[in-house]
């Protein structure tokens, strides 16, 4: 035990150890998740959804996982093979490292740093990059245009949505998540989402906008691109690209939960349940937005952001800025 | 920015709550589907089937049909074949039904053979519209399976004589 107590203190072994739990966890929210969005989808559309494999269809994922494992890799002739698979691996490759400065639990930290939020703002930025060189890559061109959509999307959406991280980190005074976390308290009253609802609200509309989801799901719009940029990919080259989207579902949502919602801090619970509890309420709303809206048009996607959202989220950011600064006069 | 613009925001984002609140709703109802071999459907009072005959009040193994060929007439895909109840000669039938008209022998008052090609028919109701004895009605049987075309070529003489037995 006591051997096992100093290779946890050493930092190594602690990221070591939080990367293989978060790998862990990413294929089983990944499971879960997959699951969620068809039940939600079925009922939505009020029919019972997969049912058969499995206690209500829990295990129809795992299905779905083993099919595509067993598929085909194919490489489109004409297409650059060395772009064409560093994307889906560059896809995922990123989203662990966000999972390191999550605040599950205020008494484990795998890995002490003040600019926990910037770190995950960079990773995160990088998987359109992915997208990018998966629309490129294939030869193809829905592949292509479903790129050049993502890469004008991620571009628009990532303003406003560093300026609401901001509003946030302004006011708590702190780029580290778990500071940020303590700065509120365990009640909803205490939280930014009601001391600071409008960057509540468009970091929610630019996540989703920035996880490729319904209604901002154009880099992949069926109706239209077939399927976007993994138009070409089968089997797990698929596969990696969707964990990925899940695993980002998650990140942006833990960091809603963070930023907004007080993170682990709840009464009586453990504080992990509360930070889990919390990231999937944000989850279900998102995929309960997908099964409700229909998807925007390329030219209203930008004008939301540009003459939208921007304009509003610096404005809250000013305000932000005027009220933690009289706070710190005082 | 003009407050025109602003209001059309609002209103906008009004609507997009009440969608949500819609579908929250509908997630929360009951399920309209079921799963089939487990359970059946049972609301088919407005399910269109291949169109059958109907029997007499009296005689319900007998059509209420006068055979005078209407419903062939009105269908655009011509898929009813109303037969002439007696041949003419041996091995000999009026076979289209455009030159029905009245019943052609004295005292024929139904017809001899009724066929529907069920391959052919795209369930538009024009013949069931157009009885004015309203002799045919739509089935309601949503499990119809075959095997090859020909099982989809119905006598439904032979039908209703089947359902009045069972």
């Amino acid at each position: 035990m006591n051997a096992f107590l100093l290779f946890i203190a050493h930092p190594a072994a602690r990221i070591i150890l939080w990367l293989v739990l978060m790998f862990a966890f990413i294929g089983f929210n990944g499971l879960i998740l997959v699951w969620v969005e068809r039940k939600v989808a079925a009922y939505v559309q009020r029919r019972p959804g997969p049912l058969h494999v499995g206690p209500q269809g829990l295990l129809q994922p795992l299905a779905d996982a083993i099919k595509l494992m067993g598929k085909q890799l194919v490489t489109p002739v004409a297409g650059d093979k060395m772009l064409f698979w560093a994307a889906p691996l560059l896809a995922f490759a990123p989203v662990t490292v966000c999972f390191l400065p999550m605040p599950f639990e205020g008494r484990f930290n795998p890995l002490p740093m003040n600019l926990g939020l910037v770190l995950i703002l960079a990773f995160s930025g990088l998987g359109v990059v992915s997208l990018c060189l998966a629309g490129w890559g294939s030869n193809n061109k829905w592949s292509l245009l479903g790129a050049a959509r993502a890469v004008a999307q991620s571009v628009a959406y990532e303003v406003p949505l560093l300026l609401s991280v901001m509003a946030v980190a302004i006011c708590a005074g702190s780029l580290d998540l778990y500071a940020i976390v303590r700065h509120q308290g365990a009640w909803p009253w205490q939280w930014y989402a009601m001391k600071n609802p409008l960057a509540f609200f468009i970091f929610l509309v630019c996540a989703v906008a920035e996880t490729n989801r319904a209604p901002f799901d154009l880099p992949e719009a069926e109706s239209e691109l077939t399927a976007g940029f993994h138009t070409e990919y089968s089997g797990m080259g698929f596969g990696l690209f969707f964990l990925a989207e899940y695993a980002n579902m998650v990140i942006v949502a833990g960091v809603a939960a963070a930023l907004f919602l007080g993170g682990f801090q709840g009464p009586l619970l453990p504080g992990v349940w509360w930070y889990l509890l919390k990231i999937y309420s944000i989850l279900f709303f998102i995929i309960w937005l997908r099964w409700t809206f229909p998807r925007v048009r390329f030219d209203q996607l930008l004008n939301i952001s540009w003459k939208w959202l921007t304009p509003l989220a610096l404005l809250d950011f000013a305000l932000a800025v005027v009220v933690a600064g009289f706070r710190s006069i005082k | 920015m003009s407050f025109s613009k602003i209001k059309e925001a609002l209103t906008g984002l009004k609507s997009l709550a009440i969608g949500l609140g819609l579908t929250g709703q509908a997630f929360c109802a009951e399920n309209v589907t079921v799963i089939y071999p487990k359970e059946q459907v049972d609301n088919l009072s407005t399910y269109r089937g291949p169109v059958e005959l109907v029997g007499k009040d009296d005689a319900p193994e007998v059509p209420k049909c006068v055979a005078c060929g209407v419903c062939g007439k009105a269908c655009p895909s011509n898929c009813l074949t109303i037969l002439s109840p007696i041949p003419v000669k041996e091995g000999e039938i009026i076979s289209s039904p455009a030159q029905m008209g009245p019943a052609p022998q004295k005292g024929a008052k139904g017809p001899g053979q009724f066929i529907l090609d069920f391959s052919l028919c795209s369930l538009c109701g024009q013949c069931v519209k157009a009885c004015a004895h309203k002799a045919l009605r739509y089935s309601n049987n949503p499990y119809l399976v075959g095997y090859n075309r020909e099982d989809f070529r119905f006598d439904l003489i032979e039908r209703l004589r089947k359902r009045s037995r069972d």
